[in-house]
This record gives C-alpha cells, structure tokens and sequence, in this order.
C-alpha cells in the first residue's frame, strides 16, 4: 500500500521527505563538506574536480554548476545543505530563495517588504496563484508579452 | 523541585544574527524586527532563569545526512558555536546544564519519547539568535550568556517531522522531569522557529499573516487543540519551512494547564524570508 503524501499537490514546493534524501544523499553531503575553509577552497579552484570526487550522478553535478537550485532541488537537494553551496559563493538566504523564482533580487526583497507572498491561489495545484507552474518564472523580465 | 516558570517563543531567522553581528541593527529594516524585543531583554534581565531548555532546530550543521536524530538533548557542558559556512557568529560559547539534562533524559525516555542523547555537539543560529534576540549581545568583559542552556534539538528538516500532537505531550513529559529535579531551579522552555516561511521553489517568499495571527492566539487559549492540526496544514499554509512551528508546542506543553500570563505579544513581516513571531507566557503563580 502507498505511503499518504498529502504535499504533493502544492505548487512550487518540494518537500524533503525520506524518499528525496535518498535521491540526494551523495548531493547533499558534498554540500556538508562545504562547512570546512579548506574544502571551500578546493571546491573553488576547481569545481568539476572537487564534484568528481563524490558518488553523485552526473546531473545532479550539472546542476550544481549552473547553481539551478530549483533543479538540485528536484534531484534530491534540501534547501539548508544547498545553502553550503550559496555560502561559498557568497550569497544569502534571500538570494538564494529569490533565485529558485526567477524574480530579480530587488523584486524579490520588494515583495517580501510589502508582506510576502500571498497565500491566494497557492495553496493548491490547478489554482491561479504566482507560484502555479504555468506562471514560471516570475519577475517582470521574465513575463511574456500580452501574457 | 525545580519550576518551569515562563515559556519564550520567537523566530530564529539567520539573517538576524547577521544583522546584529554585522553592526546592522540601527538600519530601519532592522529597527522594526528588533523593536519587538526591546520589551523581552529587559523582561529577562528581570526575570533571568536558573537554566534555559531551549527547543529548536539544527539547520545541516551538527547533523548532516548521517545521522537525522528527532529528538536530541544536548547532555554536555558546553556547546561550541557551529561554522555555517560563513564562520561561526561571534557569540559566547552555550554552557549547558549536564546534572538538569540527564533527568530529563532519564525521566522522558521512561516515559516513551526516545530521545537521543547528544555529549558532543556544535550549535546553530537556531539556537544562537533567539539568545541574542532576548539576551542583546553580551559586552566584551562579561563575555557569556545570562545561564546555562540546554539544547533540545528537533528534526523539522527531512520529512516525516514530529507531529504537533507528539510535541505537544513531549513538553507536557518534560514538565513532569522538572517538577521531579531535586533542586530549586527556576527553568524557562523556549520554543523558537517559524513563523510562515518559504526557502525553496517557485514559491518562496510565501507569508500568511492570518494564519500565523490565529496560530498565536490558539497557542496562548487553546493548545490542546491546536496540538492536532496536521503537517499538511502548516506546510499548505505556512509554507514549508513554516513546519517548524511544531517546536513551540513543546514549550506550551512544558507549562503548566492553567491560563498563562501573555507577558509579551510580537509580529512582523518581514526578516529576510520569514514573519518574525515572538511571544512571552508566564505561568501564574
């Protein structure tokens, strides 16, 4: 019998369960490493050598290069291991949640002073909210024109 | 015997201790998150408790992949402040309470929730920046917290996390190991996490004032109740960080069954990605 998973008709979400920590295990741990200078170092230098060294597939490698955390994300990376990645680089928290939407940094920190995103239409796949699927990516370079 | 004797919840937002390690606090985006604290260092300067049990969330620091405890005491005498990537913040190092601990300990695993029993551990913001937020930073001749600390660490990171129902009773246990510890010690238990936020995906950055406004008013009238709402509704509402909320059930549980004193009430949008929710519950003499 399959296991309940009520979350996975949330749009723009994926959530960390024991089934995407077992996808990215060897991804998320090459993230952990990251936590020492020297690794850190060694990483920048050389990024698809340091990669090499850790049993990860060969996608989940290209997605750590093109920094797509949407697409680590979907591999099996968890957000607060990832950040490890972000830290070398240099980037915050917000810079890192803003990059999985495809807004600006500007717009996104302009969103979320005006309160955040709005729950409306988010809930749910199939509703008409910023996050759904047919509304990616946001942020107004990215809208279409007469969209 | 020792008393629980008020309960602290508050978010534990990275970028907050940052903020304040970075000189950055007078700026006005800051002001108005810490304002909502001005009130709180006083109060516990006023009120400084013998030992705090601090209920919060390991971020992938001291726990990585190899190891996912759910419920993890920290048992040592001291704890060292975690390197997150960036270096560790520039805060004391967290004294703990070994002799408190190890009651709890031994009085809640009797009692069925099994904790993990942690001797060696370096903490996080998660637990740092609530000691910040409520204690200021701590000047250079007097460099150390107010008390000892003991760290209660929760798995809210990988899926499937306690229930709020099993937080709930996990504190109502740790109430009676107080109560049971052969010495007066004044203890508080603080819940920290939350309140909605978002990190990840197309939909980062998501807030929901309303829901976080009733989450707060149940907690303070109705936890019992409260205790029952399901994973899904806080990951649906409050987004998928927002799960964190759970661990202030742990602190509500740990008081006592009568109405509590509201010492202190805070919200704002927004600190970095999150809604900063803050709350100070006494227990009435």
């Amino acid at each position: 019998m399959a296991l309940d998973k009520p979350y996975k008709d949330i749009p723009g979400t994926t959530i960390f369960d024991a089934e995407q920590s077992r996808l990215g295990f060897h991804l998320n741990q090459f993230c952990m490493s990251l936590m020492q200078a020297e690794n850190r170092a060694r990483f920048k230098a050389d990024e698809r050598a340091y990669l090499d060294q850790w049993p990860m597939s060969e996608e989940q490698k290209q997605a750590v290069l093109a920094r797509d955390l949407n697409w680590c994300i979907r591999l099996g990376g968890n957000i607060y291991f990832l950040a490890k990645i972000g830290a070398t680089d240099g980037k915050s928290f917000q810079q890192m949640a803003g990059s999985m939407t495809g807004m600006t940094e500007e717009e996104y920190r302009d969103m979320m002073i005006s309160g955040g995103r709005s729950i409306e239409g988010n809930r749910r796949l199939g509703e008409d909210g910023s996050a759904q699927p047919h509304r990616q990516p946001q942020g107004k370079s990215n809208q279409k024109a007469g969209a | 015997m020792a008393t629980i004797t008020a309960s602290v919840y508050t978010s534990h937002v990275p970028a907050i201790g940052a903020a304040l390690d970075l000189g950055k606090s007078g700026e006005p985006y800051w002001q108005k998150v810490f304002a909502g604290y001005e009130f709180s260092k006083q109060w516990l300067k006023d009120n400084t408790p013998d030992v705090i049990f601090l209920v919060y969330n390991d971020h992938a620091n001291a726990f990585s992949l190899d190891l996912i405890p759910t419920f993890a005491i920290g048992c040592a005498p001291e704890f060292a402040i975690a390197d997150e990537g960036w270096g560790p913040r520039p805060v004391p190092k967290v004294i703990g309470h070994p002799e408190l601990a190890a009651h709890i300990a031994q009085s809640v695993i009797q009692d069925d929730f099994d904790l993990t029993v942690v001797n060696k551990m370096p903490v996080d913001h998660g637990l740092t920046v609530p000691l910040s937020l409520m204690c200021g930073q701590p000047s250079a001749d007097n460099f150390a917290w107010p008390c000892p600390v003991i760290p209660f660490a929760v798995n809210v990171v990988q899926y499937p996390v306690p229930s709020g129902r099993r937080c709930f009773n996990l504190g109502r246990a740790i109430r009676k190991a107080v109560a049971s510890f052969d010495a007066p010690l004044k203890v508080q238990v603080w819940g920290t996490g939350g309140m909605s936020h978002q990190l990840q995906g197309p939909r980062a950055g998501l807030i929901n004032r309303e829901w976080d406004t009733a989450f707060l008013d149940q907690l303070i009238a109705d936890p019992a109740t409260l205790a029952q709402k399901p994973h899904i509704d806080y990951v649906r509402e409050a987004g998928s960080e927002g799960i964190e909320l759970v661990m202030w059930l742990i602190a509500r549980g740990a008081m006592s069954d009568a109405a509590p004193k509201v010492a202190h009430r805070f919200y704002h949008v927004p600190a970095s990605n999150t809604a900063v929710g803050h709350l100070i519950l006494e227990n009435q003499a």
